[in-house]
This record gives structure tokens, sequence and C-alpha cells, in this order.
């Protein structure tokens, strides 16, 4: 999975948030919809569509949705 | 001395006792003088709460509850019973959006229906004493919601209920049916996930007694296996330090 294609899925996640406001550099966790739920679908999809597991410790260490597309990529 | 809490002479079955809880409980039984017979799916680990098991004449017998016909085999290995300590358990942490039907077979399996096969087949073979006990680990999260854990809390739902519908059917052989809903008690199963230090510190902060130890939910165990409970049954015994309590 590309790079935009994982902005997609992670746009997805939000169900009040149009999908066209997440770019690459989106500092995810200031979005105002960012939750512990929301974390835990991130988890899932990564797990659904990408066959990798992600922790929580992950997520906090991302501050934009490409640091974290890394951190998957490196698993 | 007087002990009215004492397991002297009762043999007791705990499920799931290769670790967490299910090792805890076994252990602490052992020490108020049961005859344990202990299972788990990993020879290692349930090995290794053997060799801590108090006492003599204990058994350890590997079966996957997954497997139903495991759960037969095991029923008929068994021998008689004046205790059944149903800990086997396993959870997954997803959002019901994610849900597959994988997980809710392989969750509800182990948590609910391996307890339930392995009740029917023992009342089949009258393996369950007169006078014996039946005790689930079930979970506040029955009523307590958690983001991710609907499956889960769900399963234990389903144990609650049926405890309730076993101990109207065995009351007439005196046999007693009960769940123990434990509060967050830091665990293998919990280590093992995605829980980091720094929730865990949250979570904490929600407990007014603070987390709880394996011994404090074996201890609950003890008593509704002891004949000080005998007239206890059909009940929900909340052990969470209080954090249902808001």
């Amino acid at each position: 999975m590309d790079l935009n294609e994982f902005v997609k899925h992670f746009a997805e996640q939000f169900d009040e948030i149009p999908p066209e406001g997440f770019k690459p550099t989106t500092v995810f966790k200031d979005i105002e919809d960012w939750s512990s739920l929301t974390a835990l679908s991130i988890i899932a999809m990564v797990d659904e569509e990408m066959e990798k597991r992600i922790t929580g410790a992950d997520i906090r260490a991302s501050n934009t949705i490409e640091d974290l597309y890394k951190i998957v990529q490196s698993k | 001395m007087y002990n009215p809490f004492s397991l002297a002479g009762k043999t007791i079955l705990v499920t799931g006792a290769s670790s967490g809880l299910g090792a805890t409980a076994a252990i602490e039984c052992s020490k108020s003088g049961a005859t344990l017979v202990i299972t788990g799916r990993n020879s290692e680990r349930l090995t290794n709460t053997f060799s801590q098991l108090e006492g003599s004449n204990h058994n350890q017998l590997q079966y996957d509850l997954t497997v139903k016909e495991s759960i037969d085999e095991l029923a008929n290995a068994l021998p008689s019973l004046d205790g059944l300590v149903l800990c086997a358990g396993i959870t997954k942490t997803i959002p019901v959006k994610f849900i597959s039907n994988e997980s809710i077979d392989e969750i509800f399996q182990t948590n609910t229906i391996s307890s339930m096969q392995l009740i029917q087949k023992l009342l089949k073979l009258k393996k369950i004493n007169k006078g014996g006990s039946i005790v689930f680990i079930s979970s506040i999260s029955t009523s307590y919601a958690d983001k991710g854990n609907s499956i889960y809390a769900a399963s234990k739902g389903a144990i609650n209920s049926f405890s309730r519908v076993l101990a109207l059917e065995l009351a007439s052989q005196r046999i007693t049916s009960n769940c123990i809903q434990p509060g967050f008690v830091p665990t293998r199963m919990l280590a093992e996930g995605a829980i980091s230090e720094e929730q865990l510190l949250e979570e904490q902060k929600k407990y007014p007694l603070g987390f709880g130890e394996p011994a404090d939910i074996a201890n609950g165990i003890i008593y509704l296996l002891s004949d000080a409970a005998k007239w206890v049954t059909g009940s929900v015994l909340t052990i969470d330090g209080g954090v249902t309590l808001r």
C-alpha cells in the first residue's frame, strides 16, 4: 500500500471530516475528532488492510500520518 | 483450627491455568487444601503452574478447549469434581466496525462456548459431585463499557446469564453456580496486548483502591468453592477495587 492509499484509509476512520482534509503531513492528534476510538480503528485498519500489527505506542510515537505510515512499513 | 473456607478434601478443576488469574487461582486453591486438576493450552506454562502447587496428588492435563473433541476427551479424562473454576479466556480490542466472524468465533469459543460444552459433558458423565461449586470468571465489562471491548463483554455477559440458569437447574443436587467479575488485574493476557505503561497509569487512576492482584480474585474463588458459600448460587460477585462505583 502506498502513502496516498494509506492516507485515504486513515481518513476513512473519521466520520465527521471529509477525506480531502487529510494529507501525509496532517498532524492527526490535533484533529478535533481524534479519540481513543479512532486510535483503535487505525490499529484495526492497519491489521485488516495491511496485515500488520501496530500498537498504541506506535501511534503515540507519530505526529503526522506519514510518520505512522513509516512505522507500519518498518514492521 | 476452625476454617469455614478450607478446601481440604475437595477435587477442583481449573481451566486456563497456564497463566494469569487461572494460574494464581490454582496455586491459591492448593494452599487452601484442594486437590487440583489443571488444564491449559501451553504445556510449558502449565507445568510452571503445576510446579507451584502445594501438597500432593495434583494432576495436569494439557488440552486446547477451542477444539470440541478436546473438550470431550478432557471430560472423559477428568475425575469426579467438587469444584470447577472456569478461567480460560482471551480478549481482543477491536472497534465494532472492524469485528470479523473470525474474532467472534475465536473469543466466544474460548470464553463462553467451551465452558458450556465442558459443563454439559461433565453433567452427562455425572462427574460433578453433590454439593459441588461452579465458578465462572466473568468481567466487569458485562456492564462497564469500554471502547473496543464489545465481543469480550458480550462473551462474558453470556456467561453471567448461563450461570444463573445452571444454578437453577443444579440446585436440586446442591451444586452452586456463581460468577466473579474482576476489575482490571494486570496479568500476562493484558501485558501481551497494546497497553502501554502510560495507559496503565491512566487506568489505575480510575480505581479507588488501585489495581488488584491475582490473589484478590483467587480469594473470592476460594470463598465460592468452600462450604462457607453453600447457600450462595446464581450470584455475581464483583471484585474490582471500586472502579464501577462511579
